[in-house]
C-alpha cells in the first residue's frame, strides 16, 4: 500500500465512510453484465452448491444442488448453467466490425494488411469475490475435459456439448482475468477496493458486505460499525444477514441449516426411491426447502454485487478504458476464433513458449495499466508523484536550441518549476501527454536555481527575477523561503524537448510547451512494449523441455477419470 | 494446542495475549463469546467429513497405498515396499503423556527394525513458552535407513499437479511444527553418523543435526526436511501427493518459538488474582461474569493485533475492536506501520499530514514530511475533479 492511499484510509476511518482512491472508473462496466454468485460445498473441490446467475438483476435464475456429493446432481446443475451462460456468451459473438491487421504473409514473408473480423462488444461476467474468479477457472477446468457423447459413445457419463463449451469458455475467462486490466471476468470486491479506500485493512475488505458498508453506509451509521454488522449480524435462525460473498459458505449455517435439510432431503429420496408412500411430496418439500436455504445464502450477495455495479457506474469512466476493452474484445473474438475452428480444449498446463508468453504479455498490460490509470486520474497520478515517478509543475521559461546533427532538430529547453522531487539523473528520458493528446518525449537537463545564487549548470537556463514574480501568483499558499536548500520545495527542472513536435527545424505550433503552462512529464513510458519474441513452439530450446510432444493426441487431453463410487 | 494454532502463534510471536491464553488452555472461543464479540469462522461439517473420509481412505490397507505413494514421490531408485511389508504399531496408550511415550518407543523400534512403518495419529510434543503442548501429526512413515517423514493429509486439491499456494503454505507450516517435535524425538533416540554412510553429501545436510554428539546411539533416526502432502487428485477423491520442502517454514517456526516470551514471565506481569474464568452457569451454558470485568481482566495482557489474527485467532475480533478504538495503525495492516515512523496511531498521522505548519518547514522526521506532501497532494488531485464535491 502507498503513503497515499494509507493516508486515504486514515482519513476514511476519521470520516467513518471511504474515500476516493481515484476520480474516475478505470474498468470498463458493460451494458448488460452477466451476474454469477456460486456457492460451492465446504471441503469438496468443483462441488459446486448453487448458484444465482443472470443478466436481469430483478430475475436472476436459481441453480442448485440438493446433494452436492451427488455426481449426477452435479451434472445437471452444471448442464443447466451451461443452459443459462452459453447463449449469453455467444450473443455477442456475431455483431462484428473489420479490423485491419499486418499479418505476414506466407509465400512472400512480408507484412501485408487483411480485414479481420473484431466482435463490436464482448460479453462480461461479474462476481462478487476474487474467490469468485478462482472458482470460475475451477469450473472451467472440471468441464472442459467432459466428452459429449457424439464424442465418444463410451463415455459413462456424458455431457451435454454445452458443458465442455461452457468450460473452454470459463477457461478463457479465467485466464484472461489474470491480465492486469482485463475485464471480461471481474470481481466486485477488487473493483470497489480499486476506487475507493475503506477505514479497514486489505484483508477485511475481501467481504463484499463489509466493504460496501464503509464505501455507502446507511445513513447515520459510521462506516465501522455498518461494516461489523455486515460481518456479524445473525438473525434468529443464526444465518448471517450479509453471508460471505462465497463460493464458500458460512459454516455455522452449514451445520445448523444446511446439513440438516440435507439429510431430510437423503431420507425423502431414499423414501421415493422404494416407492414408500408420500415419498415424492417429501422428496419435493426437501428439495424446496434447500432452494430456499441456498437462496437466502446467494441472494443477499446478489443484490451487494449490484448496488456494487451502480456505485461504479456512477463514477466517470477513465478516458483510455475503451482502449483497455478493445484488448478485450480481441481476446473474446480470438477465443469465438478458436472454438469455430474445432480447436481442441485448453491444455492442462502451457508449453513453455505459451507460458512465456502469457507472462510477458501480463507484464506489459501491467506496465500498461500503471501508465495508463495514472494518465487519466490525477489522483493516481499524485500517487506516481508522491513516489518520484512523475512531477507537475508550472512552465517558467522556454529556450529555443538545436542540436548538433547534421540536420539541427529542435531541441528546446523548458524550465519547469515544481515542488515534486522526482528521482532524476542527467538525461533520463521523461514522457508526457501533449493537450492535444499526442506522446511527447525529453530528457532531463539539469535544475536551475531559482534563486539565481548557487546555480547548478543549467542555472542561467532561468530568469531568477522571473521565477520570484512567478512564484507569488501560484496558487499554492506557501510562499515562505528556504533560500539555498537545493533539496527543498522550491526548485525548478529544466527538461529538453526530443520528440513530438513534427519532422521540421521549427516545431510545430503547440508542441512546445509555453510560458504559464502547466505541464506534467512521468520517468515511465506510456505505452511500454513487450520484450523480444519467442520461439515458436516447435523450436523450444531444450532447456525449457524441448518442442512439445508431437504424439500428443489431436483430440487434446484425456478427460478426468471418473472414479468407481458415484459419491465423491 | 494444536499444529495449526502452534503456527499461528508462531506467527505473531509478540502476541503475550494469545502466547498466556493458549499456554494456560483457555477456550478462547469462549472467551470471546462472552466478550461480544465472537470469531466468525469454524469448520463446516461437511468439510470436515470430507476430510476425514479422504484420510480414512488415503490409510485404507494398513497404509500401503501411502508408503508407495511416499516411495514413488522419493524417486530415489530404492526397492518399491512388497505387500505386507509395511508395519503400524499400535499407539494406544493412555492420556497425552502417554501417547507421547508410546509414540517415541514406536518410532525407536520402528527405526531398529530398518523396515517401513507408518504411524497412524501418533503424539509428540514440543515445548512452547515453557509449558509443553501435545501434537498429533496426521501419520509418520518410518523408512527402512531410519529416517522419518511427516506426512500432512488434506483435503483440498491438487488440480494439475498444484494446489493453492495460500492452503499449502498453511500445510507446511503445520508440518514445520511436527517435524520440530519429531526432532526433540530423534535427538534422544539417536543420531546420523559422522556424514552418514551415504556418499551423498546433499542428503547428508538435509539430516538433522541431532543434539547431542557424544551420546552416540546405535541407530541413525533423523527426520526428512521434506514432508508428504496427500490431496486428492483433480476432483476426484484418489490420492495424489507431492514432497513439500518444509526447510524455510522449519527455520522460521523455531525462530518465533525461540521468541515467544515465556509465558511464566508473562503470567508473572499480571496484577495478582487475574482470572479468565468465565464463571459458567451449573450447566455449563452461560457465563455470568460480567462482560467489562472480562474485558478488564483480557486487557491486562497486552496483545499484538493484525488483520491477519482475523483468520487464526477466535479472540480477534474482540482485539480488533480493542485495536481500533486506540486508533492503532496496525489495524488497518501490518505493512503500514513501515511508512509512519513513531506515528502509532490514526490521530496522530492525520495531524501530522494535515496540520503542517504553515512556513512549510521541513519538520525533520521525514514520515512526516512524505505525510504533508502526499496530504497536500491528494487534497490538490481531488479539488481538480470535475464534480468536485466538498469532502465529507
Amino acid at each position: 500500500m502507498s503513503l497515499i492511499s494509507t493516508l486515504a484510509r486514515m482519513e476514511a476511518v476519521r470520516e467513518g465512510r471511504a474515500q476516493p482512491l481515484t476520480t474516475v472508473r478505470h474498468r470498463h462496466l458493460s451494458e448488460r453484465p452477466l451476474a454469477f454468485v456460486p456457492l460451492t460445498t465446504a471441503g469438496e473441490a468443483g462441488a459446486p452448491l448453487g448458484a444465482l446467475v443472470g443478466t436481469d438483476r430483478d430475475a436472476p435464475r436459481l441453480l442448485i444442488v440438493a446433494q452436492p456429493r451427488d455426481r449426477d446432481l452435479r451434472f445437471a446443475f452444471l448442464a443447466e448453467l451451461a443452459e443459462e451462460i452459453q447463449p449469453y456468451l455467444d450473443s455477442y459473438g456475431d455483431e462484428v466490425e473489420l479490423e485491419e491487421r499486418k499479418e505476414t504473409d506466407p509465400e512472400t514473408g512480408k507484412k501485408v494488411p487483411v480485414q479481420v473480423e473484431l466482435c463490436a462488444d464482448a460479453p462480461q461476467l461479474l462476481v462478487p469475490s476474487a474467490a469468485g474468479v478462482a472458482f470460475v477457472r475451477l469450473l472451467g477446468r472440471s468441464m472442459r475435459f467432459r466428452r459429449t457423447a457424439e464424442q465418444d459413445p463410451e463415455t459413462p457419463f456424458p455431457a451435454p456439448a454445452r458443458v465442455p463449451l461452457l468450460g473452454r469458455w470459463l477457461t478463457h475467462y479465467g485466464e484472461r482475468a489474470r491480465v492486469p486490466g482485463s475485464c471480461l471476468l471481474l470481481s466486485l470486491t477488487e473493483l470497489l477496493s480499486r476506487h475507493w479506500a475503506t477505514g479497514q485493512s486489505n484483508l477485511e475488505d475481501q467481504h463484499l458486505g463489509s466493504l460496501l458498508a464503509w464505501i455507502d453506509p446507511p445513513e447515520g451509521v459510521p462506516g465501522a460499525e455498518a461494516a461489523l454488522r455486515a460481518e456479524s449480524e445473525r438473525d434468529e435462525d443464526g444465518r448471517l444477514s450479509c453471508p460471505p460473498a462465497g463460493p464458500a459458505t458460512d459454516p455455522a449455517f452449514d451445520n445448523k441449516l444446511l446439513a440438516p435439510a440435507m439429510s431430510r432431503y437423503d431420507a425423502a429420496r431414499a423414501e421415493a426411491s422404494q416407492g414408500v408412500a408420500g415419498g415424492a411430496a417429501r422428496l419435493r418439500l426437501a428439495e424446496a426447502e434447500l432452494r430456499g436455504l441456498i437462496e437466502s445464502q446467494l441472494r443477499p450477495t446478489w443484490d451487494a454485487l449490484w448496488r456494487g455495479v451502480d456505485l461504479l457506474r456512477a463514477l466517470p469512466e477513465g478516458a483510455r478504458v475503451a482502449d483497455r476493452w478493445k484488448r478485450d474484445r480481441w481476446s473474446y473474438t480470438g477465443h469465438r476464433d478458436r472454438v469455430r475452428a474445432g480447436e481442441p480444449p485448453q491444455p492442462k498446463l502451457d508449453d513453455a513458449v505459451t507460458a512465456a508468453q502469457k507472462l510477458a504479455a501480463r507484464e506489459t498490460a501491467q506496465a500498461q495499466l500503471d501508465a495508463h490509470e495514472a494518465l487519466d486520474d490525477p489522483l493516481v497520478m499524485a500517487g506516481r508523484r508522491l513516489a518520484g515517478e512523475a512531477f507537475a509543475g508550472e512552465v517558467i521559461d522556454v529556450e529555443m536550441a538545436w542540436s548538433d546533427a547534421k540536420v539541427p532538430r529542435p531541441r528546446p529547453l523548458v524550465t519547469i518549476r515544481t515542488e515534486d522531487r522526482p528521482h532524476l539523473a542527467e538525461r533520463v528520458k521523461l514522457h508526457r501527454v501533449t493537450a492535444d493528446g499526442r506522446a511527447q518525449s525529453g530528457e532531463f537537463a539539469g535544475l536551475a536555481d531559482l534563486d539565481g545564487a548557487d546555480g547548478s549548470e543549467e542555472a542561467d537556463e532561468a530568469d531568477g527575477a522571473d521565477a520570484v514574480e512567478g512564484r507569488g501568483d501560484a496558487d499554492s499558499p506557501r510562499n515562505a523561503d528556504s533560500p539555498g536548500d537545493a533539496d527543498g520545495p522550491r526548485r525548478a527542472l529544466v527538461v529538453r524537448l526530443t520528440g513530438g513536435m513534427g519532422r521540421g527545424k521549427q516545431p510545430e505550433p503547440g508542441t512546445v510547451p509555453e510560458k504559464g503552462d502547466r505541464v506534467c512529464w512521468t520517468l515511465f513510458e506510456h505505452a511500454p512494449r513487450g520484450g523480444p519474441e519467442l520461439p515458436d513452439a516447435e523450436s523450444t530450446p531444450w532447456t525449457h523441455g524441448g518442442p512439445p510432444d508431437a504424439a500428443a493426441p489431436a483430440q487434446g487431453p484425456q478427460p478426468d477419470p471418473m472414479t468407481e463410487e458415484d459419491y465423491l | 494446542m494444536d499444529a495449526r494454532a502452534l503456527a499461528a502463534l508462531a506467527a505473531n510471536p509478540g502476541c503475550r495475549r494469545r502466547a498466556l491464553l493458549d499456554g494456560a488452555g483457555v477456550d478462547k472461543g469462549a472467551l470471546a463469546q462472552a466478550l461480544g464479540a465472537p470469531a466468525n469462522f469454524g469448520q463446516s461439517q461437511f468439510a470436515h467429513q470430507r476430510g476425514n473420509s479422504f484420510e480414512a481412505r488415503v490409510k485404507a490397507d494398513g497404509g500401503a497405498d501411502l508408503v508407495r505413494l511416499l516411495h514413488e514421490r522419493l524417486r530415489d531408485g530404492s526397492e518399491p515396499p512388497g505387500p505386507g511389508a509395511v508395519a503400524t504399531p499400535d499407539l494406544t496408550a493412555p492420556g497425552p503423556q502417554g501417547r507421547t511415550a508410546r509414540t517415541a518407543l514406536a518410532l525407536r523400534e520402528a527405526t531398529e527394525a530398518g523396515g517401513w512403518a507408518l504411524l497412524d495419529h501418533p503424539m509428540v510434543s514440543l515445548d512452547v513458552a515453557g509449558s509443553p503442548a501435545f501434537l498429533e501429526p496426521d501419520a509418520v512413515v518410518v523408512h527402512p535407513d531410519g529416517s522419518w517423514t511427516v506426512i500432512e493429509i488434506k483435503s483440498f486439491p491438487m488440480v494439475d499437479g498444484s494446489a493453492d499456494p495460500a492452503k499449502v503454505g498453511a500445510a507446511a507450516r503445520q508440518s514445520a511444527v511436527y517435524t520440530l517435535a519429531l526432532e526433540r524425538v530423534a535427538s534422544m533416540i539417536g543420531e546420523p553418523e559422522e556424514g552418514g554412510d551415504a556418499a551423498d553429501p546433499t542428503e547428508a545436510a538435509e539430516v538433522t543435526e541431532a543434539a547431542d554428539r557424544a551420546d552416540r546411539a546405535p541407530v541413525r533416526a533423523r527426520v526428512r526436511r521434506q514432508a508428504l502432502l496427500v490431496c486428492p487428485k483433480d476432483f476426484s477423491n484418489l490420492p495424489t501427493a507431492e514432497l513439500v520442502d518444509v526447510r524455510k517454514q522449519l527455520a522460521v517456526t523455531r525462530r518465533q518459538l525461540d521468541r515467544l516470551t515465556r509465558i511464566e514471565e508473562i503470567a508473572a506481569a499480571l496484577p495478582e488474582g487475574t482470572t479468565f474464568d468465565l464463571r459458567l452457569t451449573d450447566d455449563g451454558r452461560l457465563p455470568t461474569r460480567p462482560a467489562e470485568e472480562l474485558t478488564a481482566a483480557v486487557d491486562t495482557v497486552d496483545a499484538a493485533y493484525a488483520p491477519e489474527c482475523l483468520s487464526t485467532c477466535e479472540l480477534a475480533a474482540h482485539c480488533r475492536t480493542r485495536s481500533r478504538a486506540a486508533g492503532q495503525v496496525e489495524a488497518l495492516g501490518r505493512g503500514v506501520r513501515g511508512e509512519l515512523g513513531g506515528l502509532t496511531t490514526v490521530d496522530a498521522v492525520l495531524t501530522a499530514a494535515m496540520h503542517g505548519p504553515a512556513d512549510e518547514a521541513p519538520s525533520g522526521d521525514p514520515a512526516v514530511d512524505a505525510l504533508r506532501r502526499a496530504a497536500a497532494l491528494r487534497a490538490e488531485a481531488l479539488a481538480s475533479r470535475p464534480e468536485a464535491v466538498a469532502c465529507r
